[in-house]
């Protein structure tokens, strides 16, 4: 009995990430073929034409990430140190929990609030508007990673720099912040990985462009966005490239996340000496 | 001499009467004499000034978390206000969406959404709380972090990503065997839940995507918890003769439970918000039906689906206020979870 039971959470566990491999795999089968170099550095073709590519999502998914990073980054970090230096009162803990909650909150639900709030107001959509989307669905990831890594560093450090006169601000944000840096940027970069995929906050906000534009006020073409418009489409050309569009969405995400764990791992292995 | 006193008097008044050096009289005063004084006082004082401002941003920053929840619940509320007054309680249970006659009932994306993450929890929770049995308990260590990083790594593919292999993939192959497989040779078709045409686009279909979805956040939490099982409690059971399947159900995981249930709740919450990946593959239709194999629709498709062609206020306004009953959902499911969690002593994801 004992020993079925342990063989079938090892078949649990193998059968998890069965879908893993049928995804990556099936991705690679089909997207291989249309990637190529065109596809980083041409427009789009009209339909019927085979080739082309998706540089004007790139480029918008790119300037989407810089718009999202400078908001979701600042606040994020901050309210993270706040979390890892009063981490007892009873604000702090609600301001955990509710980031948290944020962090559940339906991507969805942060496309029509940004919708709402940023593009009605000015009557159109605008790469300023979906930056902010994802930018806001970052903070939470950021918090939490921020305040985790602040807390890692040993409290003797912080005293040793209080103890030399150095002052508390710059002893949270030279000593304490750069030693925990390689941990948040790994954390940051995780974050950076989850909203560059997101869609649905686009939507409603970015909302796609056929052209080519790095206006922050005009509409803009992104590459998850741009891989849902192509795999919804009645063509067969459209939905090479959106293969070829979600294997790059992947790379990008395996990359970061197999760079982070290594970061991570030489990091509590230096902590352990 | 006199050339520096004349330097230093002019700064002593200027700094004495600043409202920051109020608030340190007795190392001020002292420190006044001596001819080291000027430089550090004023370091003392810039340092106050310099901790208050960054004690504030923190703080500010630390705000900006529950004012911009806030906003999210006000914004979005108030947008979908117009149709939940007009409609009141039938919003809810009416079946009818027609933007054209101006009747909207949400009840089909609502019943969709919570029968899709059913489904969703069903298939996850077993294979989530097996896996993270495995790798807490069984695992030898050097499957343990390779496996558990790919299970993780299941959670950072992009929903659109998988809807994407759902439509080229999952759908044909839910047409072609396993639909009629499940109605003809199984034949479930005797039960409504499996009766119609097998077009492939259906609640099963979405069903079944979710649950790869949420697998990740299940196994995430679960691990946490069960490896925050104090090792005592293990070796407890084991003493007294319990084989190690017996330790598992009779002293890990009644220890674990209420973090495993949260752990539940938290991806039931992922499945009642997911987008993009339910939207590609579920057929996007209002109606209500006990079949499985027929379309639907949930709340996070439906807004994502015709948003962008509301054709007047009121459509507009119904499909906020279906994105508020989302987030109201979604709110109370993740505080749950997350209370959950915390009393089991989990900290992270």
């Amino acid at each position: 009995m004992s020993y079925v039971m342990v063989a079938l959470t090892c078949l649990a566990a193998a059968v998890a990430i069965v879908p893993l491999i049928a995804i990556l795999g099936y991705l690679i089968k089909q997207g291989a073929g249309a990637l190529s170099l065109d596809f980083f550095t041409s427009m789009p073709k009209p339909v019927g034409e085979e080739g082309g590519g998706m540089a004007n999502a790139i480029v918008g998914t790119l300037i989407l990430i810089g718009i999202a990073s400078s908001v979701g980054l600042p606040i994020g970090i901050g309210a993270g140190l706040y979390l890892a230096e009063r981490g007892g009162t009873r604000l702090a803990n609600l301001v955990r929990f509710l980031a948290d909650v944020l962090n559940g909150l339906p991507s969805i639900v942060m496309g029509i609030f940004a919708w709402e709030f940023l593009v009605r107001p000015i009557g159109h959509f605008s790469a300023l508007a979906g930056g902010a989307a994802i930018g806001a669905m970052m903070i939470p990831l950021v918090t939490r990673t921020t305040e985790e890594m602040v807390r890692t560093v040993p409290q003797s450090l912080r005293e040793a720099a209080l103890a030399l006169g150095f002052p508390r601000w710059r002893t949270s944000l030279q000593i304490v912040l750069r030693t925990a840096l390689g941990g948040i940027v790994t954390g940051v970069l995780v974050a950076v990985a989850r909203v560059a995929g997101e869609t649905a906050p686009l939507l409603f906000t970015a909302f796609g462009n056929q052209f080519f534009s790095t206006k922050l006020t005009q509409p803009i073409a992104a590459l998850p966005l741009q891989v849902f418009v192509y795999a919804i489409s009645p063509y067969d050309e459209w939905h090479a490239q959106a293969w070829a569009g979600a294997l790059v969405l992947i790379a990008l995400v395996l990359v970061i996340s197999v760079i982070s764990r290594f970061v991570v791992r030489s990091k509590h292995g230096r902590a352990n000496d | 001499m006199s050339f520096r006193a004349q330097m230093q008097t002019p700064s002593l008044p200027a700094t004495v009467t600043t409202p920051e050096s109020r608030t340190l009289p007795t190392l001020a005063a002292p420190l006044a004499g001596s001819p080291a004084a000027p430089p550090s006082r004023v370091s003392i004082e810039g340092t106050v000034v310099a901790d208050r401002i960054y004690r504030a941003a923190i703080f500010g920053f630390a705000l900006c978390v529950p004012i911009l929840l806030l906003l999210i619940f006000v914004e979005v509320g108030l947008a979908g206000w117009p149709a939940l007054r007009q409609f009141g309680f039938t919003f809810l249970t009416s079946s009818t969406w027609d933007p054209v006659a101006g009747q909207f009932g949400a009840a089909p994306a609502i019943a969709g959404t919570i029968i899709t993450s059913i489904i969703a929890l069903v298939i996850a929770t077993p294979l989530a709380l097996g896996g993270a049995i495995f790798l807490s308990d069984f695992a030898p260590s050097w499957v343990r972090q390779p496996l558990a990083f790919l299970i993780d790594l299941l959670a950072a593919v992009p929903s659109v990503v998988y809807g994407l292999w759902g439509v080229f993939f999952l759908l044909p192959m839910l047409r072609e065997d396993v639909m009629p497989f499940l109605r003809d040779t199984l034949h479930l078709g005797a039960t409504p839940f499996f009766r119609g045409p097998a077009y492939g686009p259906s609640v099963l279909a979405a069903g079944l995507i979710l649950s790869i979805m949420v697998l990740p956040y299940i196994a995430a939490v679960s691990r946490e918890v069960l490896m925050a099982v104090p090792r005592s409690q293990r070796e407890a059971a084991l003493a007294l003769g319990a084989t190690r399947w017996e330790t598992i159900t009779g002293a890990v995981i009644p220890f674990a439970r209420s973090g495993i249930i949260g752990g539940v709740i938290l991806g039931l919450g992922r499945a009642l918000g997911e987008t993009m990946a339910v939207t590609m593959v579920i057929g996007n239709r209002h109606e209500l039906s006990a079949s499985l194999f027929a379309p639907g629709y949930t709340m996070a498709s439906l807004i994502a689906n015709e948003f962008s062609e509301a054709t007047n206020d009121v459509h507009l306004s119904a499909l906020m206020a279906v994105g508020f009953v989302l987030l109201l959902i979604t709110l109370v499911v993740n505080a749950i979870a997350r209370w959950l969690v915390w009393q089991a002593g989990g900290s992270r994801s």
